[in-house]
């Protein structure tokens, strides 16, 4: 499919398939079906930026696709500090902060622990290691739903039922499996001499970790943080299930404020709220770009 | 380090205690909560878990409820449509993107983006999108087909549908990057050799790229289908399993009767049938991707 072939001279003799036009039937094809499909899939993205960026009269006039006549900002004020979820008023951005609370501290234990997971499966091998490690990425595939409620009990058990602290080692527990992996391939994929090496010259399982491990796995770190920061600002069911109330994250408050029955349907609020709500997620994504799509590609990857 | 050798419970102490967290999890929580789901599932449990054994009375009474049948239906529904239409699509994607074409870090970046968003925040722009009064319905009557009728979620026929729109829109760029990652996996040689014999290139796919690419598909097909069970907040977010129970899915069953319900075995129950419904599937193929490579 190549079309390539600018400098016939360049070669001895004549390879590749003839040179052909720019524009053939086959490109037309192609590019039209891709231009198609990226229309289709920027379609809700526009709406709701449009969406948030109309009063509501407008709406209530135009369609939804339609670009704003007046351009307001007042929805996103609105959906960031008014928006009422049952008697709280004061928007989205509690939501925010939880998340924000709930995020940082999850992304740092799960990855600290993972990675030494990691680490210790891949080169301190013990008796039985692999037993556990396959039971980990079998777990990674039962249902949640078969584990929520043992985990309510472990943690009322403990006293963190309805805490951060306690969502916290939820959102841990069920990052470890494609983390543990993750980092195990990563660090089996490193020159065992450098650890060996290490070894000869005395050092042990933490010396190694810190001074040789950590300082050649920072891509394999930044993967998994992005994976992680986006797994867990999107979560919406252990939010429900393991916080109360004043804890909930973005995503639980958002889906309070937008399907909630009382009052008038503000459908720019919504939308601005929607795209708050996302625009964290999506802002990881384009920045990161090939490491995201190296992220979610891990998940695909076996041991 | 000493040469001798210690006994093999103390060897190796450090990298022990740091798998603990590991070890805890995989034991204490993924099976012991496995387990213990399971054994209360048999049980009369109500508002808090009791030891009181009544057998299978908690799957009789499942299988009798209306609103878990529909559950299940719906998600066979929303499955086999969901798996057929993301990997037709994203197969068809790849195929495309693999045409040394310009922009393609461009076209993969619009087709992935909705994968980095949300469920909650899925659902909600498409519940927007497909709104009968505001959305879909209203432009294409505005056009002047007035009797036009596409309002998935209010008409309980095809509630599914909409939510299958919606699902697709954020899975299939998963699949497509998946797929692209396979159809660079193969050797370029096979072709020129395709060309070199002639066969036309949708021959090719079809007959020797495809099935050369069998892994790549299995390995998607049991991602894509554990992720379809355990489909949740989109229903929460789109349509709340309305209009009626027309949306209803096992996932939210098991939330509304543990949390909601106060009905715990019924949850037990519900949920053992959807960790049953994952086994079917991830225990066929690990046998054949693990059992098959030891042997090898």
């Amino acid at each position: 499919m190549a079309d390539t072939a600018v400098h016939p001279a360049a070669s001895s003799e004549p390879r590749g398939p003839k040179p052909r036009k720019k524009l053939s039937r086959n490109n037309i094809i192609i590019y039209g079906t891709l231009l198609v499909v990226a229309f289709y899939y920027l379609l809700p993205l526009y709406v709701m930026v449009v969406t948030s960026l109309k009063g509501m009269p407008e709406i209530r006039l135009g369609n939804i696709f339609s670009p704003p006549v007046e351009i307001t900002f007042e929805p996103w004020v609105k959906a960031w500090s008014q928006a009422c979820t049952g008697l709280n008023c004061d928007g989205l951005s509690r939501g925010f902060w939880n998340s924000i609370r709930i995020t940082v501290p999850s992304v740092i234990v799960s990855i600290v622990i993972a990675s030494v997971n990691g680490y210790a499966l891949a080169n301190w091998k013990f008796k039985g290691a692999d037993a556990f490690f396959t039971i980990l990425i079998f777990g990674a595939f039962i249902p949640y739903q078969v584990m929520l409620y043992p985990i309510v009990i472990m943690l009322r058990e403990i006293g963190l039922y309805g805490t951060l602290w306690g969502l916290v080692i939820v959102h841990t527990i069920f990052g470890m499996p494609i983390l543990t992996l993750l980092f195990r391939n990563y660090f089996t994929s490193l020159p065992e001499e450098l650890f060996k090496a290490a070894r000869v010259d005395g050092a042990g399982f933490w010396r190694i970790y810190f001074q040789i491990m950590l300082p050649m796995s920072l891509p394999i770190f930044v993967v998994a943080m992005i994976l992680q920061v986006t797994g867990i600002w999107n979560d919406f069911l252990f939010g429900v299930v393991y916080t109360k109330p004043d804890l909930y994250p973005m995503t639980v408050q958002l889906n309070n404020i937008v399907n909630s029955v009382q009052g008038v349907k503000e459908y720019n609020v919504n939308m601005a709220a929607t795209l708050l709500t996302g625009l964290v997620p999506l802002v990881i994504y384009f920045v990161s770009g090939k490491l995201f799509v190296r992220g979610i590609a891990a998940g695909a990857v076996k041991g | 380090m000493s040469s001798e050798r210690p006994n093999g419970l103390f060897r190796n102490i450090p990298a022990k205690v740091a798998a603990i967290p590991m070890i805890i999890t995989a034991l204490v929580v993924f099976m012991g909560g496995s387990l213990w789901t399971m054994a209360y599932s048999l049980t009369k449990s109500k508002l808090l878990p009791k030891w009181k054994f009544v057998g299978l009375d908690q799957y009789e009474r499942l299988w009798s409820t209306k609103r878990w049948v529909v559950s299940i239906e719906n998600l066979f529904i929303y499955g086999v449509c969901m798996l057929i239409a993301s990997f037709v699509i994203g197969f068809i994607l790849a195929a495309l993107m693999d045409q040394k074409i310009r922009f393609e870090n461009t076209f993969r970046t619009i087709i992935l983006y909705p994968f980095a968003l949300s469920f909650i925040v899925t659902g909600l722009v498409w519940q927007w999108i497909l709104n009968p009064e505001f959305g879909i319905q209203s432009i294409i009557r505005g056009l002047g087909f007035t009797s036009f009728e596409f309002d998935p979620l209010y008409n309980a026929d095809i509630a599914i549908y909409g939510i299958l729109i919606a699902g697709l829109w954020q899975g299939t760029g998963l699949i497509m990057v998946l797929m692209l990652a396979g159809l660079r996996g193969i050797d370029q040689e096979i072709w020129k050799a395709a060309k070199v014999d002639g066969i036309p290139t949708w021959k090719t796919y079809l007959f020797i790229v495809i099935p050369m690419m069998r892994p790549v598909f299995i390995t998607t097909l049991v991602l894509v289908a554990a992720s379809i069970v355990k489909v949740y907040d989109l229903i929460v977010a789109q349509t709340g399993g309305g209009p009626g129970i027309s949306t209803e899915m096992p996932a939210k069953y098991v939330y509304d009767y543990m949390f909601g319900g106060q009905n715990l075995g019924q949850g037990f129950a519900a949920s053992t049938m959807m960790l049953l419904a994952v086994l079917v599937v991830v225990i066929p193929w690990a046998y054949l991707e693990f059992g098959g490579k030891k042997r090898g």
